[in-house]
């Protein structure tokens, strides 16, 4: 009974502390029974303390560095990280690059071929102070980010150390760091490995440095990895870090020494996200019996109300009265029985679930506009769902699609028209659908099939949405479903954090957020078939006239007036489909996206719905591109106000506000030419008005 | 194509006045519309009196503007082109050909105007009941695959072709049997007998049954195609002989007599000259096994479609005798059925020797 319980609290404590306590002596006892006698003297002397560092060695596909590739992406993963959280817990907006260099192992590789690589991750965020540098690069669990319940990339204090311990274990090379506080202090330059039996940072060089850099950190990694593209690299993260954080100006120096650049779309900082207590029904019991010893309050009452959230000192003196325990009661005598009575009946006392302030979503128009910036499509949508609760901890759900062809790229594989043979067929469109998953705006690149948010994508039915979809499998046609979960405390599946378990409450809010983007999706969808439709029609008509005048003509002996024949059936034709209710369904006419919040729908003639955002990324992007032509005002021109792009993102910010209080935040506007950049004249003429203009024929 | 001596036949007329249908509509602004009587169930009715399936008077429209209907319209006029082609150059062809000749892709597309055979077939049968045209007087032929022996004269293109002179291997019947195509010179047989199937043709021919039994011999390999119906059909009038049907004892089979009798659904409008309303059912009855003591064990049991197939064919009016009524609920009951292979099972030849003498001697089938 004893031992049970002992075992039971230790995987309690799972979540609190490290689990890497010395292994209970009983076990091991167990396990050498059939073997020669032992005594337990003898064994004694051979039971020791195990360092994390040291478990970690032994078990890094835990962390995430499984194989060489993976590794690669979770050190780039862990520095990007660090750097993000750090920026905004500073509030600066993040401007981040990434350098992937070949570290050449004798003859020079292509980067293909390489197995070793420099990372370095610069950052202009708020630097480290110069004494805690190695601890936290150089020493598992150590960080600022464990012990609260608030959102943030990171959650445990182990990532980047392990990245450092990675590399140390695969190149013997130290981590480098370069810190700044600001432009009047000195930059600080740090070599520092890990001691994986003491947990500790070894320093190895620590200098002053001159930086051309006035505030922020470097960090540089040598690991052991390889280097392909393609599905869960190194590229494709980066690729989707930039969409669910359009506030981020990423710039990545790809091995093969190109440059990517991701500019930021997005102006504003995600609201800084509050850090809450933790509410009674997110506790384990261990957690419960740590808190009572910490506490600083002197009575039981004080503790209740003060060390957890949602609990008042009404609540308090209730809950102490169905427990029985005295309100006045030493919080840090409270054990055994008493403490397990506490506990039953904290969990089952009624309380507000916890506040949700702590949580920060990307926000429905960042989505949009990362999902705009990044993926070309014709339709975008997205959706942020009210915050729920699992187990007392709040979390947001977020859901986004982009669906479709730009208009200017559906056309090109039309064109080859080769006279099909009998059993040919139009090749048909097989391409399922992209699920990209994220996690506290962090992408998650493995274990999809375990993941709650694909678990989700699966069991909605998207035929309803105008889509195909096979039992079982994911949606067909070319989209991107985008889901976010932003929580204080995200529960992965594993330390290595790749797949959201599968909770309830969180698959519930997932499917809800999907079905709301699947149906305004579905609108899009049938809105566009109509138009394709009537569009059809008149094809086909046009198609056939010519076939039946033709025939008609070598029934009749070769004697009839084709012209005639042929103009007076194009002419039925167009009466037949009617010019104006075409017109009408292929969306050449007002309307705009009806019935769509927060959407983006890209036509031939320009972008519909939150047209602001879809200018504010092409002008943005137009910047970032080296090529683009420097006539810019013409653009924004189109906003009333010639502005230019810091004042455009102030206005942003600015009109906040009374946009999200009008609550359905239904924007109807067109804007010029999507496809600025391949007409160049066109793209300044047209005003934005709520209502279009009809296109004169 | 103007040097064409023939005078403009009735059926080019026909065809002629589909383009006139698209040309006075569109001098009117009016969407052309063919008239396609419906070849199916809903629109054939038995007469009883005449013993013949006929076509009623539902038509259906076909529209060239309606999105639904343009392609189909688009491929009608099509084979009406081909079709009249043939006409002008006196040929005849096959479906098939019909099917190439008028496939192309259309101009600035790459959509076909055709894209298999299963498209052209029913416009062609489409355009027989609308124009009230034979599939011959359209100088479309199917395949030759039916065969005749026995002691009958044949005049073909010239050539004299007694049957009776040809071996155990037989005529090999056009699938145009008119007479201006194939002509009848002389015929001494006291009845035909049709076979459903080739491999008991074979036997019998082979066996030489014909020449003891003084008969003809036809066989349609399965479902007869026209020449052999419409050859079965000339043999009953011009010489009044009694046709006897022999077919495998399944729903199938029993449809196969229909046809012959009352002629088909699918083409209700030909019934007039291809039906044979006294035909007589001579076999495979599902009263034969017990008769001709077969064995369980050489019967099949009937498959789900064989059963659903049995039941609408009790549906059918021409299937309402009592006699018959009964035939396949016996059928049904047993829950087999048999080929007429199986009677091998008892001799080779007891379909020569015993089977057949039995039942021409019994007067024993059903009408």
């Amino acid at each position: 009974m004893a031992q049970k319980k002992e075992s039971a609290s230790e995987t309690e404590s799972k979540s609190s502390a490290p689990r890497l306590t010395p292994e209970p002596a009983a076990k091991t006892k167990a396990a050498a029974k059939p073997a020669e006698r032992v005594t337990a003297v003898e064994m004694g002397a051979r039971q020791r303390e195990i360092s994390v560092s040291e478990f970690f060695t032994k078990n890094r596909h835990l962390l995430g560095f499984d194989n060489p590739r993976k590794a690669l992406l979770t050190c780039v993963k862990e520095a990007v990280d660090n750097a993000l959280d750090a920026c905004e817990e500073a509030g600066i907006l993040p401007d981040v690059t990434v350098k992937l260099e070949v570290v050449p192992n004798g003859e020079p590789v292509a980067p293909s071929q390489a197995s070793r690589f420099r990372i370095t991750v610069t950052d202009n965020g708020p630097g480290i102070v110069r004494q805690q540098i190695p601890r936290i690069f150089a020493k598992l669990l150590y960080g600022s980010k464990f012990h609260r319940l608030r959102m943030s990339r990171g959650q445990q204090g182990i990532g980047i150390s392990a990245a450092g311990m990675y590399g140390q274990l695969t190149t013997g090379k130290p981590v480098k760091i370069i810190s700044r506080i600001g432009p009047k202090a000195a930059a600080h330059f740090f070599e520092v490995q890990i001691d994986t039996k003491k947990n500790e940072p070894l320093v190895h060089e620590n200098k002053q440095i001159d930086w051309e850099q006035p505030r922020g950190t470097q960090v540089t990694l040598e690991v052991e990895g390889k280097y392909q593209k393609g599905r869960a690299s190194v590229d494709e993260w980066l690729e989707q870090t930039s969409i669910a954080n359009p506030h981020v100006k990423l710039i990545y120096l790809t091995p093969e020494r190109e440059t990517k650049e991701y500019p930021r779309t997005y102006h504003e900082l995600p609201p800084q996200p509050r850090e809450i207590k933790p509410h009674p029904y997110g506790i384990e019991f261990g957690m419960l019996l740590k808190m009572l010893q910490d506490t600083k309050s002197h009575t039981l009452s004080g503790f209740l109300a003060g060390d957890f959230c949602r609990i008042s000192l009404q609540l308090a003196e209730e809950i102490c009265k169905t427990a029985k325990v005295s309100l006045s009661a030493k919080p840090r005598e409270l054990k055994g029985p008493v403490a397990e009575t506490l506990y039953k009946t904290l969990q089952e006392t009624k309380i507000m679930a916890p506040p949700t302030n702590c949580i920060s979503p990307i926000g429905e128009k960042a989505i949009l506009s990362g999902l705009y910036k990044q993926i070309k499509g014709e339709f975008y949508t997205a959706v942020s769902r009210p915050p729920a609760v699992y187990r007392g901890n709040p979390f947001i759900i977020e859901a986004g699609l982009a669906y479709g062809n730009r208009p200017q790229d559906q056309h090109k594989p039309q064109q080859p028209a080769m006279p099909k043979a009998e059993g040919e067929h139009e090749e048909e469109d097989s391409e399922l659908a992209r699920v990209i998953r994220y996690a506290n705006r962090v992408p998650l690149l493995y274990q999809q099939s375990a993941c709650s948010t694909f678990k989700a994508v699966l069991s909605t039915t998207w035929k309803n949405y105008g889509l195909t979809q096979s039992r079982g499998a994911l949606p067909g046609g070319p989209l991107v479903i985008f889901v976010h979960m932003a929580s204080v405390w995200v529960p992965f599946t594993s330390e290595s954090k790749e797949a959201i378990a599968d909770y309830d409450e969180i698959q519930k809010e997932i499917t809800l957020a999907l079905r709301e983007c699947g149906r305004r999706l579905g609108l899009f969808v049938r809105r566009r078939e109509r138009a394709a439709s009537e569009f059809r029609r008149r094809n086909i008509f046009e198609l056939y006239i010519e076939e039946v005048v033709e025939a008609c003509n070598r029934l009749k002996g070769g004697t009839l007036p084709k012209e005639k024949l042929k103009g007076q059936l194009q002419k039925i034709a167009s009466a037949r489909t009617g010019g104006q209710k075409t017109d009408d369904a292929l969306g050449k006419t007002g309307g705009g996206p009806e019935g769509l919040p927060h959407s983006i729908i890209v036509t031939a003639e320009g972008v519909e719905g939150e047209t602001e955002l879809a200018t504010q990324v092409e002008a943005d992007q137009a910047t970032a591109a080296p090529t683009a032509e420097p006539d810019l005002p013409g653009k924004t021109a189109s906003t009333d106000e010639p502005a230019p792009k810091e004042k455009a993102a102030k206005e942003n910010r600015a009109k906040k506000l009374p946009k999200t209080a009008t609550k359905s935040g239904q924007i109807a506007l067109f804007a010029g030419e999507s496809g600025a950049k391949k007409k160049p004249g066109g793209r300044s003429t047209k005003p934005v008005k709520s209502v279009a203009p009809r296109k004169p024929k | 194509m103007t040097t064409k001596t023939k005078k403009t036949t009735l059926v080019e007329k026909k065809l002629i006045g589909l383009a006139d249908i698209v040309i006075q509509a569109a001098d009117r602004s009016k969407d052309p519309t063919f008239q396609i009587p419906i070849r199916a169930l809903s629109n054939v009715s038995f007469n009883e009196r005449k013993g013949l399936i006929e076509m009623g008077s539902k038509k259906q429209e076909r529209s060239f503007f309606n999105v639904g209907m343009a392609k189909k319209f688009m491929q009608t006029v099509l084979v009406a082109d081909a079709l009249s082609e043939l006409q002008r150059a006196d040929l005849t062809t096959s479906l098939r050909e019909i099917y190439y000749r008028t496939k192309h892709t259309i101009q600035d597309s790459h959509e076909n105007t055709f894209d298999t055979q299963d498209e052209s077939d029913p416009v062609i049968e489409d355009l027989e009941v609308s124009l009230a045209a034979l599939r011959e007087e359209l100088h479309v032929r199917a395949e030759n695959s039916g065969s005749i022996v026995g002691p009958v004269v044949f005049g073909d293109d010239g050539d004299r072709v007694d049957c009776a002179k040809l071996g155990k291997g037989g005529y090999s019947v056009p699938s145009i049997v008119e007479p201006e195509y194939l002509e009848i010179r002389r015929c001494t047989a006291d009845f035909v007998l049709l076979v459903e199937k080739g491999t008991q043709w074979n036997r019998l021919s082979e066996d030489k049954f014909w020449r003891r039994y003084n008969c003809v011999l036809l066989t349609g390999n399965g479902q007869p195609p026209r020449g052999v119906r419409r050859l079965a059909r000339r043999l009953h009038e011009e010489y009044k002989l009694p046709v006897y049907v022999l077919v495998d004892n399944d729903p199938w089979g029993y449809y196969i007599y229909s046809v012959i009798k009352q002629g088909s659904i699918n083409l209700a409008f030909e019934s007039q000259r291809m039906a044979i309303p006294k035909a007589k059912f001579m076999g495979l009855s599902s009263a034969d096994p017990e008769q001709y003591e077969l064995p369980r064990n050489v019967g099949i049991k009937l498959n789900d479609k064989d059963i659903a197939r049995a039941k609408e064919l009790m549906n059918y009016e021409w299937f309402k005798k009592p006699a018959w009524q009964a035939e396949i609920k016996r059928m049904l009951t047993s829950g087999l059925k048999y080929e007429l292979d199986a009677l091998a099972n008892k001799d080779f030849q007891y379909l020569t020797k015993k089977y057949l003498p039995k039942k021409l001697q019994e007067r024993d089938w059903l009408d």
